[in-house]
């Protein structure tokens, strides 16, 4: 297994300074040079203009340039953003990537979670009257015009019912004068909804060990879940940022609800046709045989066998989920990358978008070893091998 | 013309087995018969117990009929344009008509759409206005009108133009796009599948690295980037979507078919009378790959789709005229929450995306199902 994870690892190492190289080559596409773009302006002389070159070390061979831009894109350096010129690419990106990662890892989670669950189900009772149903849904959600859909969600839900706040991240009024920082709050609010997370997965494998029987499983695993998710919302409720908290909270779940809706058509049938698959297989039959209950065969026998595609195309939702979160924060105007990298794009901020696109390949391929992980965990043949 | 392929041919036509070794006019006139007609018979039963399979998917004969209707709504917009629509008023970029809506005058506003302020009225129109009098503005956009001289059966844009034009505009673009990008996709695909595995070795390897690294690359954050850099247009679009596509997953899927066509007897034959490498690729695996890329092109259709229209809503592309710029029109144009008071600016170009988007990929799902004998129901 470490072998294997080993070698992905370099697998993936490779792949990234390609998409790296990629980068560069589109940056070297665009008409004119960066030192072109920094200096447009005709009252800058020329020798200035060649000074800034040099300085820049755009006067040197291309290869060279080349070595130096994987170089600095390591060492975290990505030059100097146009639009918000003082600042780094990187300064800017840190500041913009908390949002970003939580929107992208809540939808994932809630959408494969959810996706795998009802995907389950309708599969298990198959030939039901809510099967077509649910599949149309499920085409329907995979294939919906993304940013119609949000603007449809942002209009029912925020501004028609009013249940949630239309846009943004906070409220400014409530956050004026506020004696904390939102990055702040928001940066602990991650770090707790982790150790919830990780407390929970453990708990869960504990549980799953130790536990004598199905039934007492199942109660295990629920009071688990009340515990960690109840401890981690007493704990927010006693913190004297509470109110701020909410805020942010409140503000995030449209936006997550609606990413996550859209991922989840497609895990949803994912796991239906890979359950369907499982449900065919003899060792089911076997199960059956031996009489075990009907929830140990669906759960234990079928269920995680079917897993095991739906981890494979969880690489596949990445790059969608990537895609839909830059609609979700434009439509919902959620200060991430995404539509950091939109406002980069249309003034042609290159090297912020550059950098944000690096980033975002950064992402995917995190995304892709993770599920490479779960994959190994999940899959006895690689785990014991 | 190869010897791989009537054996081929003879695997498949039970017709031959009957024929008497005395009989040599029948043999003669079976091998006289042109390569053509035979491919043609062949394809056209397959293609005939294939439809049969494919016509008890439900969902699929819908897909179908919904292409069908878009396939009209495409082939309608020139021919009115032509004949009943003036491009004056019609046109889809460039057309402007000055619809007049009738108001009612009140004091307080509650239906922006059918009623307008006493003062406002008073500015526009004149002084004696008042309220309950029901006056005529030019106001954009116009709810749907059914009559008068130029009726604009789903009502005009914040522009002045006629949303059902726009509408039909957009569907032959969109086909446009859909066509090029999937022409492109199974174009590459089938030769890199088909390449790597019949060559194998470090060709294999290095075709399917970087297909793994395209998977990988989130396809909208680089086409976003890319327009900054260029002006991208349809046809480009088409082609990009298509390479990406065509270069990542589904080259991958159609290589390890492509292994399982290249160990068949029929490929060793070719080989062993004479066919070179090329000539094996594209006559005897690539042709044997096709039709599981026609299933490929209609989710690659999809995607196309649904990527053109998110770029042309953030405004990014350089085209005349489609769904994603409609919406795009509206949001500039402070639309966004309108919500349902001013459906026809949200509504007709979202579903027509979703709708198109939608058909495309049940019929691709369908096909799955003629394909793949397991997904079919018991």
């Amino acid at each position: 297994m470490i072998k294997f994870l080993a070698r992905r690892l370099v697998q993936m190492a490779l792949l990234f300074v390609v998409f790296l190289s990629i980068v560069w080559l589109l940056l070297q596409a665009m008409p004119g040079d960066i030192a072109d773009t920094l200096v447009g302006n005709p009252d800058i002389p020329r020798e200035q203009r060649i000074e800034l070159r040099e300085r820049l070390g755009l006067d040197e061979p291309l290869h060279i340039q080349y070595v130096t831009y994987i170089k600095n894109f390591f060492q975290g350096e990505m030059g100097v953003s146009f639009s918000r010129y003082p600042q780094d690419v990187s300064t800017v990106i840190w500041q913009h990537l908390p949002r970003t990662i939580v929107l992208f890892l809540t939808a994932t989670l809630f959408a494969f979670w959810l996706g795998f669950k009802s995907g389950k189900l309708i599969a298990w009772g198959r030939g039901g009257r809510s099967e077509q149903g649910f599949i149309v849904g499920g085409v329907f959600l995979q294939t919906v015009f993304y940013p119609w859909f949000a603007i449809v969600m942002m209009w029912v839900f925020g501004f028609y019912l009013g249940w949630f706040p239309i846009s943004r991240f906070i409220d400014a009024r409530l956050w004026q004068g506020a004696p904390y920082d939102a990055n702040d709050i928001f940066e602990q609010m991650i770090v707790s909804a982790l150790i919830v997370t990780v407390l929970y997965s453990l708990a869960r494998y504990l549980i799953r060990r130790f536990a004598p029987t199905v039934v007492i499983e199942a109660r295990l695993r629920q009071a688990a879940a009340i515990v960690t998710v109840g401890g981690l919302i007493l704990y927010w409720y006693l913190h004297p940022a509470r109110t701020y908290v909410a805020d942010i909270a409140h503000h995030t779940m449209l936006p997550v609800i609606t990413l996550g809706l859209v991922a989840f058509g497609a895990t949803m049938l994912l796991t239906r046709s890979a359950m369907l698959e499982t449900l065919g297989e003899d060792y089911i039959l076997t199960a059956r045989a031996k009489g075990l209950p009907d929830r140990v065969i669906r759960d234990r026998h079928a269920a995680r066998n079917a897993m095991l595609p739906v981890t494979t195309s969880l690489v596949l939702q990445l790059a969608f989920v990537i895609g839909g979160g830059i609609v979700t924060e434009y439509v919902f105007s959620w200060p991430g990358t995404g539509q950091l990298l939109l406002q980069a794009t249309v003034v042609s901020d290159i090297p912020l978008a550059a950098g944000i696109l690096a980033v975002t390949g950064v992402l995917a391929l995190v995304g892709h070893l993770v599920a490479d992980v779960l994959y190994t965990v999940l899959d006895p043949r690689i785990r014991i091998s | 013309m190869s010897l791989g392929e009537p054996t081929q041919v003879r695997q498949e036509e039970p017709q031959p087995v009957g024929i008497e070794p005395a009989d040599t006019t029948a043999a003669e006139q079976l091998v006289k018969t042109p390569m053509w007609r035979v491919r043609l018979r062949l394809f056209r039963q397959s293609f005939a117990r294939n439809w049969a399979l494919f016509r008890e998917n439900k969902m699929g004969m819908v897909g179908l009929v919904l292409i069908g209707i878009f396939a009209v709504m495409a082939i309608s917009h020139p021919i009115l344009m032509a004949t009943v629509w003036d491009p004056k008023v019609y046109h889809p970029v460039t057309g402007y008509d000055a619809v007049l809506t009738e108001f009612t005058v009140v004091e307080e506003v509650t239906d922006e759409t059918s009623e307008i302020e006493l003062m406002e009225a008073r500015l526009k129109l004149n002084p004696t206005i008042d309220v309950g009098d029901v006056v005529r503005i030019p106001a954009q956009p116009a709810p749907p009108t059914w009559t008068g001289e130029n009726p604009h059966y789903l009502g005009t844009d914040p522009q002045g133009r006629d949303i059902l034009s726009q509408l039909l505009y957009s569907t032959r673009a969109a086909f446009f796009l859909g066509a090029v990008a999937a022409l492109t996709a199974v174009v590459i695909a089938t030769t890199v599948g088909s390449v790597a595995a019949y060559f194998g070795g470090w060709i294999d390897g290095g075709l399917m690295r970087f297909a793994d690294l395209i998977l990988l690359m989130p396809l909208l954050p680089l086409l976003i980037v890319m327009s900054a850099a260029f002006d991208i247009n349809m046809v480009m679009l088409g082609v990009l979507i298509g390479l990406l596509n065509g270069f990542g997953g589904v080259a991958i899927v159609l290589k390890s078919q492509a292994l399982s066509i290249k160990v068949k007897a029929y490929i060793d034959a070719a080989k062993v009378a004479g066919g070179g490498d090329w000539h094996v690729i594209f006559r005897h695996i690539v042709p044997n790959v096709l039709p599981l890329t026609f299933l490929y092109m209609m989710f690659g259709v999809t995607e196309a789709i649904a990527l053109e229209a998110t770029l042309s809503f953030f405004g990014l592309l350089n085209v005349p005229m489609t769904w994603g710029l409609m919406i795009n029109t509206a949001q500039s144009n402070g639309y966004l929450l309108s919500g349902t008071q001013y459906w026809w600016l949200l509504f007709p170009a979202g579903l027509a995306v979703t709708f198109l988007a939608f058909a495309f990929f049940i019929v691709g799902r369908g096909m799955d199902e003629v394909i793949n004998p397991r997904l079919r129901a018991r």
